[in-house]
């Protein structure tokens, strides 16, 4: 039930010249919380709103609950959705906004008032009913969108980076009221960002996206430890994975696992990185370690993350003995950037 | 709400819309060529009166639509040998270039002053302005007959080169307001830093960047004085001064005889270059109106 | 003199204060240097000429007699005194009231037209824009030529369809409708040449408007389930609003001022049917000579005209949403 899922998805557009999607298979668990991640262009959105029917795709299907809804309108698939700028109509009442879908569908007129009154009441905004837009803040628009989503009773949530319009300070507050929100409601959602932050903190599965494909879909913690090939590696996770070139592979290891040598036991299956230190950051507590690594492979410039509980005193121009436990290194193919089986050191 | 239909109806509901898609791209198509045609359709007619010899025209029983007789140029080159079409064509081009540049010479930095160097009374006066566009022609052409002929201008082409730019003018200016609002104020304050004045930054750099709107008032402007009748017709009576606007209908209607056939050829020969240029422009009037009229 | 950045005078901020006090004043010289052009031409042949038009319908000038005379109201009593007058007045207003309803609908569905992709629209384009792009009185010939009382190809169509020219034909059985001979026929076909020349303009100026209507608000209506007309009644046009208006006053502003049109399609007739308070103010200012009348006359148009102006810029302002 209310799962969405998409079998070979293509979409072409200027005549075939850009092709935003480029063959996607997905398949949604029910009830959860999908986010699609991936930088710019990166056909996200595209995929977002082919889901959504507002784009046709050129080849494949989309299917919600089990149909193919692929030629069907939007407002025949049951879904709702929240658009980055929230697209509140403007000229009308908060509680006008709400209520238009349900005039759309020709609902009676005490039961959409019920409805609307039951939706604001959930995202508290009752006392914003006889608002206008304009006259709200940020966070309030966005709870009066999901009320007018929410309102429909829909089978899925498509969100299109909704968080991206807002101050950087309300944005923890407003993604901690669409986690809680979404799980309290149930609905199936997916939602579109470039913010690997807010996807790390929102989604139960990723979907990271490059040039219309699917690189890897998972639980955030496994997108974070097993990254599927290099270009996930380095767009999650801040600073992004350190690779190392070596013999025609790339090890990679993050930055908060390349340390001084006293921290890892003596005994511990780690390896050895010389590393000579350029300059140093102090950021919330964590000291971010720049400089060249060498002997594990190529010469690199990489970073180390040390935690403010790490106390071994760094100093910029000094080499020191790092080291990396073997557990915690990655293996790519240093050609196709897939990752690849684990290479003797 | 709760549940999607079933799949024979989701394949039935696939086919309505399909069905709706196609259908109402038949009625864009439709209703496109309905408006063409109806906009167009005196136009085109007059292109086939044009060409119809006289006995073929003036039969009431003919086919108006088609040469009952064959086709022939006589009237079309008539109304460029025998008539001051030419003239008019003439006096129109060169009192339409100069009035456009005075419009711009004026307007173009009153518009900037206004869009851009923030006085109080800038919005007090783009109001002004607007409201001196409402006062019409009709009203002002016998005070102007007068001050016109004071000026001694009186039956000359260039009494409406003197008087044309009060209509263009404020318009123009409304409209260039619009366009130079839209241009980031950053350009001009990095010219400045590079060591420009205010007054080369304008020239250098908001300038060429308006151009496009500049452009669109230009041909607004020029289609304006092309279409101007009451000045042209209260100013202006000798033959040789006049423009197209009144020369046509006056000169080629001797008493009661109208010389149909190069009147339409002479309306299809100004009308069809005018859109030409207009259409080629088009876009950039629609946003120069944008900026203006919905944002300003 | 020009403020280069390399000026240092780390020391004279008296200096820099003063070179900044002469920017400032160039600043609102310039202002002032920039306007004065438009301004003083304006006033000279604007507000002057105004100022005499109101002299003028206060006097006894005429052709023949160009003395100045105050007369007080007289011109304005023989006026009020003249049908004609009363009949163009309203004329002026029914012409006005009609055509501009029917110009913001067509209007409205050509914008609608224009917005839409489709292969072909350069053509379409240029083809509708042909009736505002061309000069006044030409568009208004091929109408002349169109309706008239022997020729006309409407006519010929009505005839060869048989629903005129008959015993018993719906539309009589008269050989030609005289578009332009019965009153009734000739306000009819005033305003028709009005709608024809104006509804492009009008779409022209909502194409703007709905352009600028974000593309978001049409998506999320289309998904929130509201169809065609839905999102036409409740969303697109309450978001045009102003803009409508726009086109309504410029429409207004078109026909009420037009002289030309009557002119040429009509001159006024048949018996002053279609006169308008334009045309009979130059009919008596320059044909008959009595500038005083004219003057009088012509005068009427501008409070009216100023009047629905602000009236329409006022209700603009209110339908301006955030």
């Amino acid at each position: 039930m209310a799962v969405v899922e998409l079998r070979q998805l293509v979409k072409e557009f200027d005549s075939g010249r850009v092709r935003a999607v480029d063959g996607v298979d997905l398949t949604t668990e029910e009830g959860e919380y999908l986010v699609l991640l991936g930088p710019s262009g990166c056909g996200k959105t595209t995929l977002l709103r082919t889901i959504a029917g507002l784009e046709q795709p050129t080849a494949g299907d989309v299917l919600i609950d089990g149909h193919v809804v692929t030629g069907l309108p939007p407002r025949a698939r049951k879904i709702a959705m929240v658009f980055q700028s929230y697209a509140l109509y403007p000229h009308k009442t908060v509680l006008a906004n709400i209520v238009f879908p349900l005039r759309a569908a020709r609902i009676a007129r005490p039961e959409r008032e019920r409805k609307a009154h039951w939706a604001a009441k959930l995202l508290g905004i009752e006392h914003l009913l006889a608002r206008k837009p304009r006259q709200l803040s940020g966070g309030e628009r966005q709870r009066v969108a999901l009320a007018r989503a929410l309102v429909r009773e829909p089978l899925v949530f498509l969100l299109d980076e909704p968080l991206s319009n807002l101050d950087a300070k309300l944005r923890a507050s407003a993604r901690d009221e669409l986690k809680t929100f979404q799980q309290e409601i149930g609905t199936t959602t997916i939602y579109v960002t470039h913010d690997q932050v807010e996807a790390m903190g929102l989604g139960d599965r990723i979907a990271v996206l490059s040039d219309g494909r699917v690189r890897q879909l998972g639980h955030p913690v496994d997108v974070y430890d097993d990254p599927a090939d290099t270009f996930v590696a380095r767009f999650i996770g801040s600073p992004p994975m350190n690779l190392v070139p070596r013999d025609g592979h790339l090890v990679g290891f993050r930055p908060e696992h390349l340390l001084p040598e006293d921290v890892l036991p003596a005994g511990a299956d780690r390896e050895t990185v010389p590393f000579a230190v350029d300059r140093i950051e102090y950021l919330s507590g964590d000291r971010h370690v720049y400089g060249t690594v060498s002997g594990l492979g190529e010469a690199t410039r990489v970073v180390a993350r040390l935690p403010a509980t790490v106390g071994t005193p760094i100093s910029a121009g000094e080499s020191y003995d790092f080291v990396v436990a073997r557990e915690r290194m990655r293996f790519f193919d240093a050609q196709t950037g897939h990752r690849s089986e684990a290479v003797r050191l | 709400m709760t549940a999607l239909v079933g799949e024979a109806e989701a394949a039935t509901l696939r086919r309505r819309y399909a069905r709706r898609h196609v259908a109402a791209r038949v009625g864009v198509y439709a209703a496109a060529a309905a408006a063409a045609f109806l906009c167009s359709a005196p136009f085109l007619w007059s292109m086939v009166t044009a060409f119809k010899q006289n006995r073929d025209l003036y039969n009431a029983d003919n086919n108006p639509f088609a040469f009952n007789r064959p086709a022939t140029s006589d009237h079309v080159l008539y109304l460029f040998r025998s008539t001051a079409f030419g003239t008019f064509v003439w006096n129109t081009l060169w009192v339409g270039v100069l009035v456009v540049l005075i419009t711009l010479v004026l307007g173009l930095p009153a518009a900037y002053a206004l869009a851009r160097l923030d006085r109080p009374w800038a919005g007090w006066l783009g109001v002004a302005i607007f409201l001196v566009y409402l006062v019409p022609p009709s009203l002002l052409f016998l005070s102007l007959s007068r001050i016109v002929v004071e000026v001694g201008l009186q039956d000359s082409a260039w009494s409406l080169v003197l008087i044309y730019p009060t209509i263009t003018i404020p318009v123009s200016i409304w409209l260039l307001i619009g366009f130079l609002k839209g241009i980031p104020r950053d350009i001009e304050e990095q010219a400045m830093v590079d060591g420009y004045s205010r007054v080369g930054a304008f020239l250098r750099a908001v300038v060429p960047l308006a151009f496009p709107g500049i452009v669109a008032v230009v041909v607004f402007a020029f289609t304006l004085t092309a279409s101007e009748f009451i000045y042209a017709l209260a100013f202006v009576s000798p033959t040789a001064e006049k423009v197209v606007s009144t020369g046509v209908p006056t000169e080629l209607v001797r008493g009661d005889i109208f010389f149909w056939q190069s009147l339409q050829a002479a309306t299809v020969l100004v009308a069809i270059p005018i859109a030409l240029v207009f259409n080629l422009f088009l876009d950039r009037f629609v946003a120069g109106f944008t900026q203006g009229a919905v944002k300003g | 003199m020009t403020v280069t950045a390399t000026d240092r005078r780390t020391s004279d901020v008296a200096g820099m204060h003063t070179a900044r006090r002469r920017l400032a004043d160039r600043d609102s010289a310039l202002a002032w240097l920039f306007l004065m052009p438009s301004v003083v031409y304006i006033l000279a042949l604007v507000a002057v000429p105004f100022v005499l038009a109101v002299g003028f319908a206060l006097s006894d000038v005429t052709a023949g007699d160009p003395s100045y005379d105050f007369v007080g109201f007289r011109n304005f009593e023989r006026v009020f005194d003249d049908p004609v007058f009363w009949r163009s007045l309203g004329n002026t207003f029914l012409f006005t009231a009609v055509s501009m309803a029917l110009i913001v609908v067509f209007g409205k569905v050509l914008a609608n037209i224009l917005v839409a992709e489709f292969r072909g629209k350069w053509i379409v384009r240029f083809l509708v824009l042909l009736p505002w792009t061309t000069p006044v009185t030409l568009g208004a010939i091929a109408w002349l030529w169109l309706l008239d009382s022997i020729f006309s190809p409407i006519d010929w169509v009505l005839r060869e369809l048989g629903l005129l020219g008959r015993p018993g034909a719906l539309l009589g059985a008269e050989s030609n409708l005289f578009w332009l001979g019965e009153p009734d026929l000739a306000m009819g076909s005033v305003i028709a040449v009005h709608v024809w020349r104006l509804t492009p303009l009008a779409a022209v100026i909502m194409v703007a408007g709905l352009v600028a209507i974000p593309r978001d608000l049409d998506e999320a209506a289309r998904v929130d389930g509201a169809g065609f007309w839905r999102r036409m009644f409740e969303v697109t046009i309450p978001l045009t609003l102003p803009v409508i208006a726009v086109a309504a006053l410029f429409g207004a502003i078109f026909t009420f001022t037009d002289m030309a049109v009557v002119d040429v399609l009509t001159n006024g007739g048949p018996n002053n049917a279609t006169q308008v308070l334009t045309s009979w103010a130059f009919f008596r200012g320059i044909d008959g000579g009595d500038v005083g009348q004219g003057a009088a006359i012509a005068l009427f148009l501008f409070p009216l005209l100023l009047a629905a102006a602000i009236a329409i810029l006022r209700a603009v302002r209110r339908m301006e949403v955030g």
